[in-house]
Protein backbone atom coordinates (compact mmCIF):
# COMPACT_ATOMS: atom_id res chain seq x y z
CA UNK A 1 0.00 0.00 0.00
CA UNK A 2 2.48 2.35 -1.02
CA UNK A 3 1.11 5.60 -3.05
CA UNK A 4 -2.39 4.25 -3.54
CA UNK A 5 -5.19 6.66 -2.57
CA UNK A 6 -4.27 9.88 -1.37
CA UNK A 7 -6.68 12.31 -0.04
CA UNK A 8 -7.79 14.16 -2.64
CA UNK A 9 -8.57 11.00 -4.90
CA UNK A 10 -12.28 11.11 -3.25
CA UNK A 11 -15.11 9.75 -5.75
CA UNK A 12 -18.60 9.97 -5.52
CA UNK A 13 -21.08 7.79 -7.47
CA UNK A 14 -23.61 9.83 -9.84
CA UNK A 15 -26.62 7.70 -11.45
CA UNK A 16 -24.65 4.51 -10.18
CA UNK A 17 -21.67 5.33 -11.87
CA UNK A 18 -18.38 6.05 -10.29
CA UNK A 19 -16.81 9.37 -10.37
CA UNK A 20 -14.07 11.54 -8.79
CA UNK A 21 -15.45 13.82 -6.30
CA UNK A 22 -14.77 17.31 -7.80
CA UNK A 23 -17.25 19.41 -6.48
CA UNK A 24 -17.69 20.89 -2.65
CA UNK A 25 -21.58 21.42 -3.07
CA UNK A 26 -24.78 20.64 -4.95
CA UNK A 27 -24.43 23.87 -7.27
CA UNK A 28 -20.86 23.46 -8.13
CA UNK A 29 -21.67 19.89 -9.38
CA UNK A 30 -23.97 20.52 -11.93
CA UNK A 31 -22.51 23.88 -13.10
CA UNK A 32 -19.51 21.65 -13.97
CA UNK A 33 -21.93 19.16 -16.13
CA UNK A 34 -22.96 22.06 -17.74
CA UNK A 35 -26.36 21.96 -16.35
CA UNK A 36 -29.04 24.55 -15.97
CA UNK A 37 -28.09 26.35 -13.03
CA UNK A 38 -31.85 27.31 -12.31
CA UNK A 39 -32.35 23.78 -12.38
CA UNK A 40 -35.30 23.62 -14.83
CA UNK A 41 -36.38 19.92 -15.43
CA UNK A 42 -33.96 18.85 -13.24
CA UNK A 43 -33.67 17.29 -9.57
CA UNK A 44 -31.01 16.22 -7.17
CA UNK A 45 -31.21 13.54 -5.28
CA UNK A 46 -28.04 13.44 -2.35
CA UNK A 47 -28.10 9.65 -0.58
CA UNK A 48 -31.37 8.53 -1.64
CA UNK A 49 -33.48 12.32 -0.81
CA UNK A 50 -34.28 14.59 -3.03
CA UNK A 51 -32.01 18.20 -2.04
CA UNK A 52 -34.70 21.52 -2.78
CA UNK A 53 -32.92 23.77 -4.67
CA UNK A 54 -33.17 26.45 -2.12
CA UNK A 55 -30.35 23.97 -0.82
CA UNK A 56 -27.87 23.63 -3.55
CA UNK A 57 -25.63 26.58 -3.19
CA UNK A 58 -24.99 25.24 0.40
CA UNK A 59 -26.21 21.34 0.09
CA UNK A 60 -22.55 19.71 0.52
CA UNK A 61 -20.58 16.97 -1.39
CA UNK A 62 -18.25 14.38 0.28
CA UNK A 63 -16.74 11.80 -0.72
CA UNK A 64 -18.33 8.00 -1.24
CA UNK A 65 -21.80 10.53 -1.46
CA UNK A 66 -24.34 9.04 -3.77
CA UNK A 67 -25.66 11.60 -5.93
CA UNK A 68 -28.88 11.16 -8.81
CA UNK A 69 -29.39 13.59 -11.08
CA UNK A 70 -33.44 12.85 -12.39
CA UNK A 71 -34.40 14.11 -15.30
CA UNK A 72 -38.02 15.30 -15.82
CA UNK A 73 -39.50 13.32 -18.27
CA UNK A 74 -42.82 13.69 -20.59
CA UNK A 75 -43.06 10.41 -22.39
CA UNK A 76 -46.28 8.00 -21.87
CA UNK B 1 -72.24 1.43 6.97
CA UNK B 2 -73.91 4.53 7.00
CA UNK B 3 -75.56 4.31 3.90
CA UNK B 4 -76.14 0.67 2.72
CA UNK B 5 -78.98 1.20 0.21
CA UNK B 6 -77.67 3.69 -1.99
CA UNK B 7 -73.90 2.29 -1.57
CA UNK B 8 -75.13 -1.17 -2.21
CA UNK B 9 -72.82 -3.02 -4.75
CA UNK B 10 -72.59 -6.45 -4.53
CA UNK B 11 -70.37 -9.31 -6.55
CA UNK B 12 -72.37 -11.82 -8.45
CA UNK B 13 -71.49 -14.71 -8.65
CA UNK B 14 -69.41 -14.44 -12.06
CA UNK B 15 -67.67 -11.73 -10.54
CA UNK B 16 -67.09 -13.99 -6.97
CA UNK B 17 -65.47 -16.57 -9.96
CA UNK B 18 -63.27 -13.50 -11.89
CA UNK B 19 -61.99 -12.03 -9.01
CA UNK B 20 -61.20 -15.30 -6.91
CA UNK B 21 -57.45 -14.65 -6.65
CA UNK B 22 -58.08 -10.99 -5.35
CA UNK B 23 -60.66 -12.42 -2.85
CA UNK B 24 -58.34 -14.85 -1.38
CA UNK B 25 -55.73 -11.97 -0.85
CA UNK B 26 -55.97 -11.26 3.05
CA UNK B 27 -55.12 -7.30 1.92
CA UNK B 28 -58.31 -7.35 -0.40
CA UNK B 29 -60.58 -9.96 0.06
CA UNK B 30 -64.22 -9.35 -0.75
CA UNK B 31 -64.75 -5.56 0.74
CA UNK B 32 -61.68 -4.87 -1.36
CA UNK B 33 -62.91 -6.01 -4.24
CA UNK B 34 -66.53 -4.08 -3.88
CA UNK B 35 -64.18 -0.78 -3.31
CA UNK B 36 -62.52 -1.42 -6.51
CA UNK B 37 -65.76 -1.99 -8.02
CA UNK B 38 -67.29 1.12 -6.30
CA UNK B 39 -64.12 2.99 -7.52
CA UNK B 40 -63.79 5.23 -10.76
CA UNK B 41 -60.36 5.93 -12.36
CA UNK B 42 -59.80 8.87 -15.06
CA UNK B 43 -56.83 7.50 -17.12
CA UNK B 44 -55.01 10.36 -18.65
CA UNK B 45 -53.76 9.20 -22.21
CA UNK B 46 -54.17 5.52 -23.89
CA UNK B 47 -50.84 5.51 -25.25
CA UNK B 48 -47.84 3.12 -23.67
CA UNK B 49 -48.15 4.05 -20.13
CA UNK B 50 -52.11 3.75 -20.51
CA UNK B 51 -51.97 0.52 -22.42
CA UNK B 52 -51.44 -1.99 -19.60
CA UNK B 53 -52.56 0.54 -16.94
CA UNK B 54 -55.88 0.06 -18.45
CA UNK B 55 -55.95 -3.61 -19.02
CA UNK B 56 -54.91 -4.37 -15.60
CA UNK B 57 -57.41 -1.89 -13.94
CA UNK B 58 -59.82 -3.28 -16.30
CA UNK B 59 -59.03 -7.12 -15.22
CA UNK B 60 -59.04 -5.62 -11.88
CA UNK B 61 -62.93 -4.89 -12.03
CA UNK B 62 -62.52 -1.50 -11.39
CA UNK B 63 -65.99 -0.51 -11.75
CA UNK B 64 -65.83 3.02 -13.73
CA UNK B 65 -63.18 3.54 -16.03
CA UNK B 66 -62.28 7.29 -17.02
CA UNK B 67 -60.25 7.80 -20.40
CA UNK B 68 -59.43 11.03 -21.70
CA UNK B 69 -57.28 10.98 -25.11
CA UNK B 70 -58.02 12.83 -28.63
CA UNK B 71 -55.60 10.76 -30.86
CA UNK B 72 -56.32 8.10 -33.15
CA UNK B 73 -54.23 4.83 -32.94
CA UNK B 74 -51.00 4.72 -35.25
CA UNK B 75 -49.04 2.06 -36.67
CA UNK B 76 -46.17 3.03 -35.04
CA UNK B 77 -48.28 3.14 -31.68
CA UNK B 78 -48.55 -0.84 -32.01
CA UNK B 79 -44.82 -1.43 -30.94
CA UNK B 80 -45.88 -0.50 -27.35
CA UNK B 81 -49.67 0.59 -26.94
CA UNK B 82 -50.78 -3.29 -26.79
CA UNK B 83 -54.54 -2.47 -25.45
CA UNK B 84 -54.80 -1.53 -29.43
CA UNK B 85 -54.55 -3.98 -32.41
CA UNK B 86 -53.42 -3.87 -35.74
CA UNK B 87 -57.47 -3.75 -36.91
CA UNK B 88 -57.76 -0.71 -34.76
CA UNK B 89 -54.94 1.19 -36.88
CA UNK B 90 -57.03 5.01 -37.59
CA UNK B 91 -59.75 4.34 -34.89
CA UNK B 92 -59.83 6.72 -31.90
CA UNK B 93 -57.80 5.54 -29.06
CA UNK B 94 -60.22 6.18 -26.86
CA UNK B 95 -62.94 3.26 -28.88
CA UNK B 96 -60.67 1.10 -29.44
CA UNK B 97 -59.47 1.13 -25.74
CA UNK B 98 -62.88 0.67 -24.34
CA UNK B 99 -64.04 -2.11 -27.21
CA UNK B 100 -60.21 -3.95 -25.53
CA UNK B 101 -61.89 -3.74 -22.29
CA UNK B 102 -65.36 -4.55 -23.23
CA UNK B 103 -63.67 -7.91 -24.71
CA UNK B 104 -60.99 -8.17 -21.53
CA UNK B 105 -64.28 -7.31 -18.82
CA UNK B 106 -67.92 -6.67 -19.50
CA UNK B 107 -68.48 -5.48 -15.73
CA UNK B 108 -66.75 -2.24 -16.02
CA UNK B 109 -68.28 0.95 -17.28
CA UNK B 110 -66.05 2.77 -19.88
CA UNK B 111 -66.57 6.93 -19.89
CA UNK B 112 -64.94 8.04 -22.90
CA UNK B 113 -63.40 11.56 -23.79
CA UNK B 114 -61.67 12.47 -26.78
CA UNK B 115 -60.64 15.09 -25.99
CA UNK B 116 -57.42 17.10 -25.44
CA UNK B 117 -56.67 17.77 -21.66
CA UNK B 118 -56.39 21.47 -21.40
CA UNK B 119 -56.46 24.56 -18.58
CA UNK B 120 -59.58 24.95 -19.25
CA UNK B 121 -61.29 21.28 -19.03
CA UNK B 122 -59.52 19.55 -16.25
CA UNK B 123 -60.37 20.46 -13.50
CA UNK B 124 -63.62 19.03 -14.25
CA UNK B 125 -62.41 16.37 -15.91
CA UNK B 126 -60.54 15.20 -12.57
CA UNK B 127 -63.83 16.29 -10.30
CA UNK B 128 -65.77 12.96 -11.56
CA UNK B 129 -63.27 10.67 -10.72
CA UNK B 130 -61.89 9.00 -7.23
CA UNK B 131 -58.39 8.44 -8.63
CA UNK B 132 -56.14 9.52 -11.27
CA UNK B 133 -53.27 8.41 -13.43
CA UNK B 134 -51.03 9.97 -15.64
CA UNK B 135 -49.52 8.78 -18.94
CA UNK B 136 -49.73 10.95 -20.83
CA UNK B 137 -47.21 12.51 -23.28
CA UNK B 138 -46.45 16.33 -22.40
CA UNK B 139 -45.48 18.26 -19.76
CA UNK B 140 -48.49 20.79 -20.47
CA UNK B 141 -50.78 17.84 -19.76
CA UNK B 142 -48.57 16.87 -16.75
CA UNK B 143 -48.35 20.50 -14.85
CA UNK B 144 -52.07 20.75 -15.93
CA UNK B 145 -53.08 17.16 -14.32
CA UNK B 146 -51.32 17.42 -11.24
CA UNK B 147 -51.99 20.98 -10.44
CA UNK B 148 -55.94 19.97 -10.75
CA UNK B 149 -56.04 16.85 -8.58
CA UNK B 150 -54.06 19.39 -5.87
CA UNK B 151 -56.77 21.57 -6.34
CA UNK B 152 -59.95 18.76 -6.36
CA UNK B 153 -58.19 16.77 -3.62
CA UNK B 154 -58.07 13.75 -6.22
CA UNK B 155 -54.97 11.15 -5.30
CA UNK B 156 -52.65 11.26 -8.35
CA UNK B 157 -50.71 8.29 -9.33
CA UNK B 158 -47.85 9.34 -12.04
CA UNK B 159 -45.24 8.00 -14.22
CA UNK B 160 -43.03 8.85 -17.33
CA UNK B 161 -40.54 7.54 -19.77
CA UNK B 162 -37.27 8.84 -21.67
CA UNK B 163 -35.56 6.10 -23.98
CA UNK B 164 -34.85 3.61 -21.72
CA UNK B 165 -35.83 5.54 -18.07
CA UNK B 166 -38.67 5.63 -16.01
CA UNK B 167 -39.90 7.27 -13.22
CA UNK B 168 -43.40 6.86 -10.89
CA UNK B 169 -45.04 8.32 -7.76
CA UNK B 170 -48.11 8.69 -6.42
CA UNK B 171 -49.33 12.44 -5.28
CA UNK B 172 -51.75 13.37 -2.50
CA UNK B 173 -50.38 16.77 -1.40
CA UNK B 174 -53.89 17.88 -0.20
CA UNK B 175 -52.92 15.58 3.13
CA UNK B 176 -50.57 15.77 5.38
CA UNK B 177 -48.00 12.89 6.58
CA UNK B 178 -47.63 12.05 10.30
CA UNK B 179 -45.25 14.53 11.22
CA UNK B 180 -48.22 17.49 10.20
CA UNK B 181 -46.01 18.33 7.24
CA UNK B 182 -48.16 18.86 4.43
CA UNK B 183 -47.57 16.05 1.38
CA UNK B 184 -45.09 17.11 -1.51
CA UNK B 185 -46.33 18.13 -4.84
CA UNK B 186 -45.29 17.02 -8.27
CA UNK B 187 -43.41 20.96 -8.39
CA UNK B 188 -42.07 20.47 -5.09
CA UNK B 189 -40.14 17.68 -7.70
CA UNK B 190 -40.18 20.19 -10.76
CA UNK B 191 -41.17 23.32 -9.97
CA UNK B 192 -41.41 24.41 -13.57
CA UNK B 193 -41.65 22.44 -17.06
CA UNK B 194 -37.81 22.53 -18.54
CA UNK B 195 -37.67 24.99 -20.98
CA UNK B 196 -39.52 24.06 -24.64
CA UNK B 197 -37.62 21.71 -26.42
CA UNK B 198 -35.20 20.16 -23.80
CA UNK B 199 -36.87 17.21 -22.94
CA UNK B 200 -37.54 15.13 -26.36
CA UNK B 201 -40.87 13.32 -26.65
CA UNK B 202 -41.47 9.17 -27.20
CA UNK B 203 -41.90 10.39 -30.51
CA UNK B 204 -38.63 12.23 -31.22
CA UNK B 205 -36.67 10.01 -29.27
CA UNK B 206 -37.64 6.67 -29.45
CA UNK B 207 -38.76 4.17 -26.41
CA UNK B 208 -38.25 0.79 -25.78
CA UNK B 209 -41.45 -0.96 -26.04
CA UNK B 210 -41.00 -2.93 -22.59
CA UNK B 211 -40.51 -0.24 -20.71
CA UNK B 212 -44.07 1.33 -20.28
CA UNK B 213 -45.16 -2.43 -20.22
CA UNK B 214 -43.67 -2.59 -16.71
CA UNK B 215 -44.50 1.20 -15.86
CA UNK B 216 -48.19 1.09 -16.55
CA UNK B 217 -48.45 -2.25 -14.63
CA UNK B 218 -46.65 -0.82 -11.55
CA UNK B 219 -49.08 2.01 -11.66
CA UNK B 220 -52.47 -0.11 -11.99
CA UNK B 221 -50.57 -1.36 -8.85
CA UNK B 222 -50.58 1.74 -7.15
CA UNK B 223 -54.25 2.90 -8.29
CA UNK B 224 -55.29 -0.21 -6.65
CA UNK B 225 -53.60 0.59 -3.38
CA UNK B 226 -55.05 3.43 -3.31
CA UNK B 227 -58.47 2.36 -3.80
CA UNK B 228 -58.60 -0.65 -1.31
CA UNK B 229 -55.06 0.73 1.02
CA UNK B 230 -52.67 -2.21 1.39
CA UNK B 231 -49.26 -1.46 2.12
CA UNK B 232 -47.45 1.63 1.60
CA UNK B 233 -48.12 3.99 -1.04
CA UNK B 234 -45.24 6.00 -2.99
CA UNK B 235 -46.00 8.85 -1.59
CA UNK B 236 -43.16 10.87 -1.26
CA UNK B 237 -41.28 8.65 -2.62
CA UNK B 238 -39.98 8.53 -6.65
CA UNK B 239 -39.26 5.21 -8.19
CA UNK B 240 -36.62 6.11 -10.85
CA UNK B 241 -35.95 2.88 -13.35
CA UNK B 242 -32.82 2.40 -15.26
CA UNK B 243 -33.69 -0.09 -18.38
CA UNK B 244 -30.01 0.05 -19.56
CA UNK B 245 -28.69 -1.50 -16.29
CA UNK B 246 -31.96 -2.75 -14.68
CA UNK B 247 -31.13 -0.54 -11.69
CA UNK B 248 -34.37 0.67 -9.49
CA UNK B 249 -33.80 3.44 -7.29
CA UNK B 250 -36.36 4.96 -4.62
CA UNK B 251 -35.98 8.51 -4.05
CA UNK B 252 -37.30 10.11 -1.12
CA UNK B 253 -38.89 13.70 -1.77
CA UNK B 254 -40.54 16.09 0.81
CA UNK B 255 -42.57 19.13 0.96
CA UNK B 256 -40.74 22.14 -0.45
CA UNK B 257 -42.14 25.72 0.92
CA UNK B 258 -41.18 27.24 -1.78
CA UNK B 259 -43.36 25.57 -4.47
CA UNK B 260 -46.32 27.59 -5.73
CA UNK B 261 -48.80 24.81 -4.67
CA UNK B 262 -49.13 24.37 -1.13
CA UNK B 263 -45.98 26.17 0.26
CA UNK B 264 -45.72 28.78 2.45
CA UNK B 265 -46.32 31.88 0.49
CA UNK B 266 -49.92 29.81 -0.99
CA UNK B 267 -50.93 28.30 2.71
CA UNK B 268 -50.25 32.30 4.03
CA UNK B 269 -52.32 33.98 1.19
CA UNK B 270 -54.71 31.20 2.06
Amino acid sequence: MSMEAPAAAARIRVNGADELLTASTIAEFLSQRGLDPAGRGIAVARNGQVVPRARWQDEPLGAGDRIEIVHARQGG
Amino acid sequence: MTNETTNAVSLSADEIERYARHIVLRDVGGPGQLKLKRARVLAIGAGGLGAPLLQYLAAAGIGTLGIVDDDVVSLSNLQRQIIHGTPDVGTPKVDSAAAAIARLNPHVNVICHRERVTADNVRALVAGYDVVADGSDNFATRYAVADACFYERKPLVTAALGTFDASLTTLRPFERGPDGTPNPTYRCLFPSPPPPGTVPTCEEAGILGALPGVMGSLMALEVIRAIVGFGEPLVGKLLMVDARSMRFEMLTYGWDPDNPLNGTAALTAG
